[in-house]
């Protein structure tokens, strides 16, 4: 069975909701721990939500020099799919894995609801069972998810397709050109402020749109 | 011991609710003719000298600032 990791750093809060994600999208879920090192030979990794040490000095930027982040980013730069999810993104840009930064909501609010995103790029590892410009519905919930890169920048991602996400039925924090996650150039590193992880049953979510996220990953690597 | 002062900026094209939060309130509090408030953060280390700047400066470059959207002094003082 596929096996894929979910990072717990102190103070990351849907770590459990991700390896049930994993889990239900027919996957094995890893616990993997942010003082280690190893990586424990998982197929893929996810960076979970939540406010890793607290969110002291910048959102992700203490998580960023973890010991497994060094392994990580040292795997996802020879392939590895890597999902950032919020919390997990932060830690992907601090990383330089994906570029840009997520700073304080333009409105100074804690933002909390189902957000709409359109599905820009499905030929990313995390995205391939979804359709180019199906629209879906997630949680967001940031105080900090507002995406900003320079101007050359944000050309550069969306010349080359790299906006997977885009914020649809308004923008919940002022993320430049309403950008709710991006890529790297491989398509293996993603990031996105939004929860798929929260979404992956009727019960619990306000869809199951997340599902996918995961099902792609394991497909990817299936047919690998 | 000699001291450190690391200071970190919001780059001038990155919008800066916090400040802009704080200007809004100033006139509530009778200030007036305040135009622009910038919020940055301030670092105080203490470092055995002799100090070394360069790494100094590759500290602040490496973690206190995200130079994506933040620049940073370094000052030796006393």
């Amino acid at each position: 069975m596929t096996r894929i990791g979910v990072v717990t750093f102190p103070g990351s809060l849907d770590d459990r909701d991700a390896q049930r994600a994993v889990r239900l999208a027919g996957g094995e879920p890893v616990a993997l721990w942010h003082g280690d090192w190893d990586l424990y030979g998982v197929d893929a990794v996810v960076l979970p939500g939540g406010f890793s040490y607290g969110d002291y000095l910048r959102c992700g930027a203490i998580a960023r020099f973890a010991p497994v982040m060094q392994t990580v980013i040292e795997a996802a730069t020879h392939g590895l799919p890597v999902l950032g999810i919020c919390n997990g993104f932060q830690i992907l840009c601090e990383s330089h894995l994906l570029p840009g930064a997520l700073t304080r909501n333009a409105h100074l609010l804690f933002r909390n609801r189902d957000q709409r995103l359109t599905v820009e790029n499905v030929d990313t590892a995390w995205t391939s069972a979804y359709r180019p410009g199906q629209q879906i519905v997630v949680p967001v919930k940031n105080g900090e998810g507002c995406y900003v890169a320079a101007p050359d920048v944000l050309d550069r991602l969306e010349g080359e397709g790299r906006v997977v996400f885009r914020y649809a039925d308004g923008n919940p924090n002022g993320s430049a050109r309403d950008i709710a996650g991006i890529t790297n150039e491989r398509g293996n590193v993603v990031g996105l402020m939004p929860h798929p992880e929260h979404a992956v049953e009727d019960l619990t979510g306000p869809s199951t749109d997340g599902l996918a996220f995961f099902t792609s990953v394991l497909g990817a690597l299936t047919s690998a | 011991m000699t001291r450190v002062i690391v200071d970190v900026m919001l780059k001038p094209e990155i919008l800066d609710p916090q400040g802009n939060a704080i200007l809004g309130a100033l006139p509530r509090l009778g200030f007036e003719g305040i135009s622009v408030v910038r919020q940055g953060k301030h670092f105080e280390l203490e470092v055995d000298a002799p100090v070394d700047e360069a790494a100094m400066r590759q500290l602040a470059d490496t973690l206190l600032a995200n130079t994506v959207i933040e620049d940073f002094t370094v000052r030796v003082v006393e």
